[in-house]
């Protein structure tokens, strides 16, 4: 048995990527490493490929060309993912005929602690993800993903949609569980001055995207 | 705050409330913005801030009198002096008030954007329109050739810029913004701001609707803050700066301090659902010098230049 827990590198390796063949690459020789419970922040304007290196980091997607490894080892076919992923849109990452009590506790079940750390209320896990706003959907999108088979974190403007109290209020969580557990975090923002708060290192996808 | 002339848009005591239907034939009200008041006069930018689901859309349709058939309105409602019922709200949207909605879903998928921007009109002045509409393209660094193209060939960023030219083509006097500026990098957001002051400059009110509270101090003239479909405070913008010392409402001196270039402060639990609200203050369950005298009924009332709902502000 490897040890393939917590302090694992994750690594983007060469790793280029087109939508088909033919359509112009989005990514081209990407080299990108994130050290154990190191926190990055992925920058660069609209459109440049951020969400899709995200993606690609957390699995979603697989790169034309380069490879993605965890702990010097490419991601197994099944079971949990070490690398987890939360989005932008909380009202697309949800099974709308779910209630929210099973879309949160899908892979785990997160303690009363947890919950009302994150602001989450008991009364709400009976009610349908279309009757909750997008700020109360994300709070329930990211505590999902903090199992403990999660070693590593790839936040794509997690925070984007909410507002300064509830972004300032579910960052905490994230970085305290970070923290505590020794996880890594990619993390995308339009947002410099949340970017220098909540990572160690800022990096311009720009600059290591050979397009 | 009293310019002694009149406001643009007067927005007195306004509640929404949804007809929702429970199990069976039951059916109830839900109030999800209560007793909202508001003034934008002209050259002004009033930005609207706080949580998301707060209820800012809501006043931004309701004042564009497209709210869905299930809500309900009560209250004042007046432009330019004059009561803003149905028929004015049809009479005015489209040309004195002009909206630029949140999402881009709102283009027609079917039209080429140009004829969109362009919108209906009388004939003989289709030629100017056209003329106006390459100038506010290239206001917003749109190509000619994208008024040729249909919604879904548009990038989010340059949908947005569309949906900006729409609002900008007529002699609007209000123009009501719900977060124009998402999709957009910075330098545009910035330059959208700065279209938004040149239109206020020339005499345009306008409402603008963000949760990006670094755009509305850049922007605005006053700030309102949202919570739980009401307002708690309204304040000029230069209160907004340092730790909030000059804010009056506990909610707004925690927004504050809750944004990264900050303290990045969090505060515990969540705004309170529509269904359920408190009597009394809004955010007293959130609030660390909350008295008995909050659970009572809290009015807006005037303090120091400006406005606040909370009883022991000073």
């Amino acid at each position: 048995m490897q040890n393939k827990g917590i302090g694992q590198v994750l690594e983007a390796k060469d790793v280029s990527f087109r939508y088909q063949k033919n359509s112009p690459w989005v990514l081209k020789g990407v080299n990108l490493t994130v050290g154990p419970g190191e926190r990055v922040a992925l920058v660069g304007p609209s459109g440049s490929g951020k969400s899709t290196l995200s993606r690609i980091l957390a699995g979603y997607e697989k790169p034309c060309q380069g490879e993605v490894l965890w702990g010097g080892e490419p991601f197994e076919g099944s079971g949990y993912c070490p690398v987890q992923m939360v989005g932008q849109h909380p009202e697309q990452a949800v099974n709308p005929r779910w209630k929210m009590g099973k879309i949160l506790t899908e892979c785990w079940e997160p303690d009363e602690g947890l919950l009302q750390r994150m602001g989450i209320e008991q009364a709400w896990m009976g009610r349908w993800p279309i009757e909750l706003s997008g700020g109360e959907l994300q709070r329930f999108c990211i505590l999902r993903v903090l199992g403990p088979g999660t070693k590593f974190l790839v936040c794509d403007e997690i925070s984007a949609m909410l507002d300064a109290v509830t972004q300032a209020q579910v960052w905490q969580v994230v970085l305290e569980e970070a923290r505590r557990r020794g996880m890594g975090i990619v993390a995308v923002t339009h947002n410099m001055a949340l970017a220098k708060r909540v990572c160690s290192r800022i990096v311009e996808l720009p600059k290591i995207n050979g397009i | 705050m009293e310019r002694g002339s009149q406001p643009v848009l007067n927005v007195e005591d306004v509640s929404i409330s949804f007809d929702m239907y429970g199990k069976g034939m039951e059916r109830r009200k839900l109030e999800v913005v209560h007793k909202l008041s508001l003034r934008v006069h002209a050259g002004e930018i009033v930005a609207v801030v706080g949580a998301s689901g707060s209820g800012k859309s809501l006043l931004a349709h309701a004042i564009l009198g497209i709210l869905p058939g299930n809500a309900r309105m009560e209250g004042k409602l007046e432009f330019c002096g004059k009561a803003l019922d149905e028929a004015a709200q049809k009479e005015h949207r489209g040309k004195e008030i002009s909206f630029i909605p949140q999402s881009v879903e709102y283009l027609d998928p079917l039209m080429k954007v140009g004829r969109q921007v362009i919108g209906v009109g009388k004939r003989r002045e289709r030629k100017q329109r056209m003329e106006k509409m390459r100038q506010v393209f290239a206001r917003y660094h749109l190509d000619e050739a994208t008024a040729e193209l249909y919604p879904y060939q548009l990038s989010g960023g340059m949908a947005r810029r569309v949906l900006i030219s729409g609002a900008v083509m007529g002699q609007a006097k209000l123009i009501v913004a719900d977060e124009p500026t998402p999709g957009l990098q910075e330098g545009l957001a910035r330059e959208t701001m700065e279209n938004f002051r040149e239109l206020a400059r020339e005499g345009c009110g306008i409402l603008l609707i963000t949760h990006e509270v670094g755009l509305a101090l850049q922007a605005a003239d006053r700030i309102a803050v949202f919570y739980a479909g009401s307002v708690l405070e309204v304040a000029p913008v230069e209160d907004f700066s340092g730790q909030g010392e000059k804010l009056r409402h506990p909610y707004s001196k925690a927004f504050l301090q809750a944004l990264p270039q900050n303290g990045f402060q969090a505060i515990e639990g969540h705004q309170p659902y529509a269904g359920s609200l408190p009597p009394g203050c809004l955010f007293a369950d959130r609030c660390q010098s909350r008295m008995q005298a909050c659970m009572g009924e809290v009015r807006m009332r005037s303090l120091r230049g400006g406005e606040v709902r909370c009883i022991y502000a000073e």
